[in-house]
């Protein structure tokens, strides 16, 4: 029976020039629930499915504030995504204290990237089980950062990841030249579509399983969650209730605690 | 010089003609040349009432009978959001050596922020009180040189105020005055917030006199009070003046004022 | 006699002297600096309008020495920060190259917004108090002058202790005592440096460094002097005070023949 020789740890490449460890672990972002992000010229938004465990549990928590100019979005291993939350605000802190500014997007993405890439060229460690969508406004405007387990980062306009993010891609692809100059409350609200679109028919956005973030030239990084996204998601879907409490929704998401 | 070489028997009566051969290192003589601390002058105060606690300070910064700068402030907000701290309910005064005060403050204010990052609630000034004092003992014996005022208000919503040594030991209190003008602040504060010295009129005399009553203080009457404090340790105390920074925490918020003192 | 064995055969005490034991000594505790050697002396600022003047001259003393006469105290770090040192030259150097670092550091990808004065302070405060915390102090006092985040002028120092202050006019050294009440007589306070135009800012700067060269004893009359605006720095290092005056000489005890 075929077995597998090369996927026993991260520093063995296969034969075809692969690291199945990290492959893998790339396979354990598409089973955490969709994150999107989309950046304007003023804007940075992220926007995120919330699942619950079961129908007794809290929802889980996707998208992070870290300092007060930008936030993460996760999808996959929430452990991971919280140890390498916790370097990053202490790295944010730390360039607030020794040069009183706050860190670039690009430097702190660079930061945790060279973090995951070591992960994957020693022996006995594991690849981080998370994707992030990193989203805020520095000194050089609004960016948006996609980070994988391998170390790979990416500058993106709009990006999605996660369980089904395919379709909340497809949305945004379409919808890309609008992005730029999008508004505020444009960019919101077409995050929030393009994260409909990954849902099947039969489910809706709630306020319970759904949040988004918005950071701008300006603007401090804040994020929208339980009642504060009633009035998003009502101005989104105008004809929709997502402003109730939505439990019926909630029964018919998958039960899976990535 | 002529007896060192004269050969002649010891002047200082018997004894041994060789010290005790020294057995460790002549340092002890030498002497340091580096002192690491300097007093930067000036004087807080705090005062806590029913609802609210009020902390002021001057915001001259001395070296000896310089003057650094009229305004450098020597209140800070602990914990808000980001760099302006918005949203902030706790402010600590550090008077004394301000570089160490700086660098206590950077160390509180982190904590309190990762505090809040962890556990997704603002700290307590209670617990933050206690953590303040924990960081100024961990120096005990390399102290941050300040007198640190730590003002909130506690869980119940009343005013917290707590003061400090250098080396951490606290306690709450209605009010303190630290700094250089802290002894001339200090009995003004005793008589007119804790009412030391005054008693109710007619009351007896010896062990008969009733003291009077203490009640909580008016927020605008805290404020006069304040300002005559210091209004008069600038005229007496040449490390004081230049301008004045009040911060008063209440439950909407913090509001924060500065008001000009006399520049002699 | 003395029955110590280490005492054998070592010259008398007595006679001698005590044995200066410290010849023996190997190791010992480390030392740091305790005090500076070649220093230079007092750094002037001043903001105006647009931009900030600093100034420092050319001296570096060894004591009363004037040792080295053509020392560069001022020092641009990028378009919009100039850093001023007083006090030991040795550590001055070493701050030199800790900034080039920090520059070589700051510039290795291309992106990315230059530190601009505020943030050079925060950093150079931070080296200044750790090293401070440390007994192994930078024997210099430092102002940073240049634009903040917002494009507005700034100007703050740093000493040996870590201490930081701001303010419209700032002196080091001797100059806090003899510059500092002629700057602030012109720019008492953050409300007037707006009246303040480049040209009136440059003069009242050098007539500061007049007044020092006068009467302090550790300068010259060969001197740096810097303005940063939003348009760049400018900065000369080989000026010469202009128009000196020593006729007040005549009427001060103590100069020249006259004895008392």
């Amino acid at each position: 029976m075929f077995r597998n020789n090369y996927d026993n740890d991260s520093v063995t490449f296969s034969p075809q020039g692969r690291i199945f460890q990290v492959e893998y672990a790339q396979e354990a972002v598409k089973q955490g629930s969709v994150v999107v992000g989309i950046v304007s010229k003023t804007h940075a938004v992220l926007a995120a499915i919330k699942r619950n465990a079961e129908e007794l549990s809290s929802y889980q928590k996707k998208i992070i504030p870290i300092d007060s100019h930008y936030g993460v979005a996760l999808a996959g291993l929430a452990s991971d995504a919280r140890v390498l939350s916790n370097f990053m605000k202490q790295q944010s802190l730390a360039s607030r204290l020794t040069y009183d500014r706050p860190i670039h997007l690009a430097e702190i993405t660079a930061r945790i990237a060279d973090r995951a890439q070591t992960n994957t060229q020693h022996y006995g460690k594991r690849p981080y089980g998370v994707g992030l969508l990193i989203a805020g406004v520095d000194s050089k405007g609004p960016h948006l950062f996609e980070f994988q387990p391998s170390g790979v980062t990416q500058e993106m306009l709009a990006c999605g990841i996660g369980a089904r993010s395919q379709m909340a891609r497809t949305y945004l692809e379409r919808h890309l030249e609008e992005f730029d100059g999008s508004s505020r409350e444009e960019l919101i609200k077409h995050a929030l579509r393009a994260l409909k679109e990954s849902l099947s028919q039969d489910k809706e956005l709630t306020v319970d399983n759904s949040c988004v973030s918005i950071a701008g030239i300006d603007e401090d990084f804040k994020l929208f969650d339980g009642q504060d996204m009633a009035e998003w998601l009502d101005a989104t879907f105008d004809n929709k209730d997502g402003g109730n409490e939505g439990g019926q929704e909630g029964e018919a998401m998958e039960t899976d605690e990535l | 010089m002529a007896s060192v070489f004269s050969g002649a028997p010891p002047q200082s009566g018997p004894g041994y003609s060789f010290k005790q051969t020294p057995t460790e290192a002549p340092s002890g003589t030498r002497q340091h040349g580096f002192y690491p601390y300097t007093d930067n002058g000036g004087s807080t105060l705090g005062i806590s009432g029913a609802d609210f606690t009020i902390l002021a300070g001057d915001t001259r910064h001395t070296s000896g009978y310089n003057i650094n700068t009229r305004y450098a402030p020597k209140l800070f907000k602990i914990g808000g959001e980001g760099p302006d701290n918005k949203g902030a309910s706790i402010v600590l005064s550090v008077v004394g050596f301000a570089a160490d005060g700086e660098a206590l403050k950077e160390r509180l204010d982190t904590i309190v922020k990762m505090y809040k990052y962890q556990h997704g609630k603002p700290m307590s000034v209670a617990a933050c009180a206690q953590r303040l004092s924990h960081i100024l003992y961990g120096k005990r014996f390399f102290p941050y040189y300040v007198h640190a005022i730590l003002g909130g208000l506690d869980e119940e919503g009343r005013g917290a105020l707590y003061s400090y040594d250098p080396v951490g030991s606290y306690e709450r209190e209605q009010c303190r005055a630290a700094g250089a003008a802290a002894s001339l602040i200090m009995p003004f504060l005793d008589n007119q917030v804790n009412f030391k010295n005054q008693y109710v009129p007619d009351s007896g005399s010896g062990h008969e006199l009733q003291e009077k009553p203490r009640t909580p203080l008016d927020q605008n009457h805290v404020l006069e009070l304040v300002r005559d404090a210091f209004t008069s340790a600038v005229e007496r105390h040449i490390e004081v003046g230049d301008g004045l920074q009040v911060m008063i925490i209440k439950k909407e918020g913090i509001m924060e004022a500065f008001h000009p003192l006399k520049q002699d | 006699m003395n029955h110590l064995p280490q005492a054998w055969g070592r010259p008398r005490d007595d006679v001698y002297g005590a044995y200066d034991q410290s010849h023996f000594q190997m190791g010992g505790p480390n030392q740091h600096t305790q005090s500076p050697i070649v220093t230079g002396t007092s750094v002037v600022a001043a903001k105006f309008k647009d931009g900030i003047v600093i100034a420092a001259d050319n001296l570096a003393s060894y004591g009363s020495l004037a040792r080295f006469t053509d020392v560069k105290r001022l020092r641009k770090f990028n378009d919009q920060v100039v850093v001023g040192f007083g006090g030991d030259v040795s550590d001055m150097q070493y701050l030199d190259r800790l900034l080039n670092s920090l520059d070589i550091r700051e510039n290795y990808g291309s992106d990315g917004t230059p530190l601009n004065a505020k943030n050079l302070h925060t950093y150079l405060s931070k080296v200044m108090y750790k090293r401070r915390s440390d007994f192994n102090p930078l024997w210099n006092h430092l102002l940073i002058a240049g634009l903040d985040g917002e494009d507005k002028p700034f100007l703050a120092s740093a000493d040996l202790l870590g201490t930081t202050f701001s303010a419209p006019t700032l002196a080091t050294g001797f100059g806090a005592h003899l510059a500092q009440p002629i700057l602030r007589r012109s720019i008492p306070d953050e409300a007037a440096v707006p009246n303040v135009s480049r040209e009136e800012a440059v003069l009242l700067v050098k007539e500061a460094m007049k007044v020092l060269f006068y009467r302090d004893a550790r300068s010259m009359d060969k001197y740096s002097i810097a303005v940063v605006t939003k348009d760049g720095v400018e900065l000369k290092q080989d000026e010469k005070l202009e128009s000196q005056s020593w006729a007040f000489a005549e009427g001060i005890r103590g100069y020249g023949t006259q004895v008392n």
